[in-house]
C-alpha cells in the first residue's frame, strides 16, 4: 500500500467527492471564516444554535482534500449535538491529531474520524485537517455569545 | 541536443543518488533552491578544516588565506555578471537582504512624497514588501506593470506607467511562477529616459540566463547563490559605483568603518561600507566554486538545455487533458519554471501525490499572493528544472499527475 493509498483512504475520498452539509445558512446564529494562510485553505462555517443545540451546520470550503473531508465529517458528526457535546468531540479530535505521546481512542460513534488519523504521519497537513475544527470552536463560542432572537 | 552532458553532471551531485522509500529522488524544485555539487560541499569542509579565520586585519596565515579566498570570489562574481569593478559586488545574506538594502539605503535618500515606484504584477514578495514599506514611510506610490494573458509584461502599459514621477523600476528578471523572462534592457532604457534607476531581481534569472549588467545597463542587480548550486546564506548585490558611493550604509558596526571616535565614524570604501559585521565567509568561498562550475558548463549551454527540457515538459504535460499551465507557451520566452494545476485539485494534494512518488515539486502561492489572486487560484503546483534534470524525470512527473487526476480529479466545482 503506498502512502497515497493510506492518506487518501476511501472514507476521505468519499467525503472529498461528496462533502456533507455543503452550502450556507441564510440566518445563522454564528458565521466564522477559517483561513490557513500558508496553504490558502479557506472555509466559511455557518451555525444555527438553538437552546444550546446545533440545529443546523453548513460549510463552504475552498481547500485540499484533507480539509474538505475533515470539515464534511465534522459537520455530519456535530449536527444535532448540544454545544457541550460538540465541544467535547472537537477537543477529543484535536487531541487525537496533536497528541504525540499517546494514541487517543475514539468511541464507536466517532469511528469515521479514524480515517483522518493517517494524516498524523504528514505533519504539514495536520493543520489542513484541523482548520474546520478550530473554526467550529470559534463558531460555538460566538453562537453562545449571541443567542438567536 | 544541448551540449550539456547531463549524465556526467548528475554524478557531481551526491544528493541525486538519494532514494525515498526505495524510489529514486526526482528533484524538480529548483526554483526554490538548487542542489549542490560535491566541489561546493567540499569547499565548506576545506575552509573549516584548513583555514577557518575571520577575514581582514588578521596578521596571521589563516586570516590571510581566508581573506584571499573570500575576496577572490568578488572577482569571480564580477566576471560572471560582467560588472565593471569588483567594488560593485556586495555580499549579502540573499536576494531579500540585497533588495532591502537598496529599498532602505537608496530609497530613504532618494524617494520623496508623491514619487512613484514601478513594479510588475508578478513580483515575488521579496521584491514587493520592501517597496510597500518604503512607499508607506515616504508617502510614495506603487505602480504595477500589468501582465498579458500568457504571463508576459504588457510593455505598451509599461511605456505609459514609467513616467517623470518614476524614481525606480524594480522588476523580476524571470518570474518564479510563469517562468517569463522580462525585457530588462528595454525596461532599463525606459527608466533611464525618465531619470529613474532600475533594480533587477535576478533570483530566478541569473542562475539560468547569461546576464551582463553592462550590456543590460542594470543599476542594481540582486540574486541568491543557493538557487545556482551555491550554499544558502549568500546573496549578491551589484550596484553601479556612483549609486553605491552616494548611498549611506545599511547596517553598521564592525568592518564597515575607517575611523571611529566615541561620537562618530567615517565609512569604509566600497564594497566594505555595505558589509558590516563578520560576513558569511565559508559560504561565500563555496559560492565561488558554484560559479566556477556553472561557468565551466557555459551559461549558453545551460540555457539551451533548459529550453529543451522546458519545451519537452510543456508538450508532455499538455497531453494531460485536465491541466492548466500558466505562463508563456513558447519555451524560448521562459525559463524552466512551470506552474500548473490539474483539474480542480488543490496544489497540496498534487504535491503530496508527487511526494509519494519521490518527486519534489512545490505547491502553494510561491510567495506571490497578489498574482495568485489575479489568476483566481488558491495556489498552483510548480515544477522547475536545472542542469541535471532529464526527460525521463518529466515522464515520471507526468505519470504522478495522471495518478492524481485519477484519484482526486473530476470533482464538481463547488
Amino acid at each position: 500500500m503506498s502512502l497515497s493509498d493510506d492518506l487518501y483512504r476511501e472514507t476521505i475520498l468519499d467525503h472529498y467527492h461528496n462533502p456533507r452539509n455543503h452550502g450556507a445558512i441564510e440566518h445563522p446564529t454564528a458565521q466564522v471564516e477559517g483561513v490557513n494562510p500558508l496553504c490558502g485553505d479557506e472555509l466559511t462555517l455557518y451555525l444555527s444554535v438553538k437552546d444550546g443545540k446545533i440545529e443546523d451546520v453548513k460549510l463552504t470550503a475552498k481547500g485540499c482534500s484533507i480539509n474538505t473531508a475533515s470539515g464534511s465529517m465534522m459537520s455530519e458528526l456535530l449536527l444535532g449535538k448540544s454545544v457541550d457535546e460538540a465541544n467535547e468531540i472537537v477537543d477529543l479530535f484535536k487531541r487525537m491529531m496533536l497528541d504525540k505521546t499517546e494514541e487517543v481512542e475514539l468511541p464507536e460513534d466517532l469511528e469515521d474520524l479514524e480515517a483522518l488519523r493517517g494524516v498524523k504521519k504528514y505533519p504539514v497537513r495536520i493543520k489542513c485537517a484541523l482548520l474546520p475544527w478550530n473554526t467550529m470552536l470559534e463558531g460555538l463560542g460566538n453562537a453562545l455569545k449571541s443567542p438567536a432572537p | 541536443m544541448s551540449k550539456l552532458n547531463v549524465e556526467k553532471i548528475r554524478k557531481d551531485f551526491p544528493i541525486l543518488s538519494r532514494k525515498i522509500d526505495g524510489k529514486q529522488l526526482v528533484y524538480l524544485d529548483n526554483a526554490a533552491t538548487s542542489q549542490k555539487p560535491k566541489v561546493v560541499i567540499d569547499a565548506l569542509t576545506e575552509y573549516y578544516q584548513g583555514y577557518n579565520a575571520n577575514i581582514h586585519r588578521g596578521i596571521h596565515t589563516l586570516a590571510e588565506e581566508a581573506t584571499d579566498a573570500y575576496e577572490s570570489v568578488r572577482e569571480t562574481v564580477r566576471a560572471f555578471i560582467d560588472a565593471g569593478h569588483t567594488h560593485e559586488i556586495i555580499f549579502t545574506s540573499g536576494t531579500t537582504e540585497a533588495i532591502n538594502l537598496v529599498a532602505h539605503s537608496w530609497g530613504n535618500a532618494n524617494i520623496l512624497p508623491g514619487d512613484e515606484i514601478v513594479l510588475t504584477a508578478m513580483e515575488h514578495h521579496s521584491n514587493l514588501i520592501p517597496w510597500q514599506r518604503l512607499a508607506a514611510e515616504r508617502s510614495a506610490k506603487l505602480v504595477f506593470i500589468p501582465i498579458t494573458e500568457d504571463g508576459q509584461l504588457d510593455m505598451a502599459e509599461a511605456k505609459k506607467l514609467i513616467s517623470d514621477k518614476t524614481k525606480i523600476v524594480a522588476v523580476t528578471q524571470m518570474s518564479n511562477v510563469f517562468g517569463t523572462i522580462t525585457p530588462i534592457k528595454e525596461l532599463a532604457d525606459l527608466a533611464h529616459a525618465r531619470g529613474a534607476v532600475i533594480l533587477v531581481d535576478g533570483a530566478q534569472g541569473v542562475p539560468h540566463v547569461k546576464t551582463s549588467v553592462r550590456e543590460l545597463d542594470i543599476d542594481f542587480l540582486a540574486f541568491s547563490m543557493h538557487k545556482m548550486l551555491g550554499p544558502t546564506g549568500v546573496g549578491i548585490l551589484y550596484g553601479k559605483t556612483d549609486l553605491l558611493n552616494a548611498m549611506p550604509p545599511f547596517q553598521s558596526g564592525g568592518h564597515m568603518i575607517t575611523t571611529v571616535t566615541r561620537d562618530k565614524a567615517t565609512w569604509a570604501e566600497l564594497p566594505w561600507k555595505f558589509e558590516a559585521g563578520t560576513r558569511n565567509i565559508a559560504d561565500v568561498i563555496a559560492s565561488g566554486k558554484a560559479i566556477e562550475y556553472l561557468s565551466a558548463l557555459g551559461m549558453d549551454n545551460v540555457r539551451e538545455h533548459e529550453i529543451e527540457i522546458t519545451k519537452y515538459a510543456l508538450d508532455k504535460l499538455s497531453e494531460l487533458g485536465d491541466i492548466t499551465i500558466f505562463g508563456p507557451k513558447d519555451a524560448t520566452l521562459r525559463g524552466g519554471v512551470i506552474a500548473f494545476n490539474v483539474d480542480a485539485i488543490h496544489a497540496h494534494d498534487i504535491g503530496q501525490i508527487c511526494a509519494d512518488a519521490a518527486i519534489a515539486v512545490r505547491a502553494g502561492h510561491h510567495c506571490c499572493q497578489p498574482l495568485m489572486r489575479d489568476l483566481n487560484v488558491m495556489g498552483t503546483a510548480r515544477a522547475s528544472f536545472y542542469i541535471y534534470n532529464t526527460r525521463e524525470e518529466v515522464d515520471l512527473l507526468f505519470e504522478a499527475l495522471k495518478e492524481a487526476d485519477k484519484v482526486l480529479g473530476h470533482v464538481a466545482v463547488r
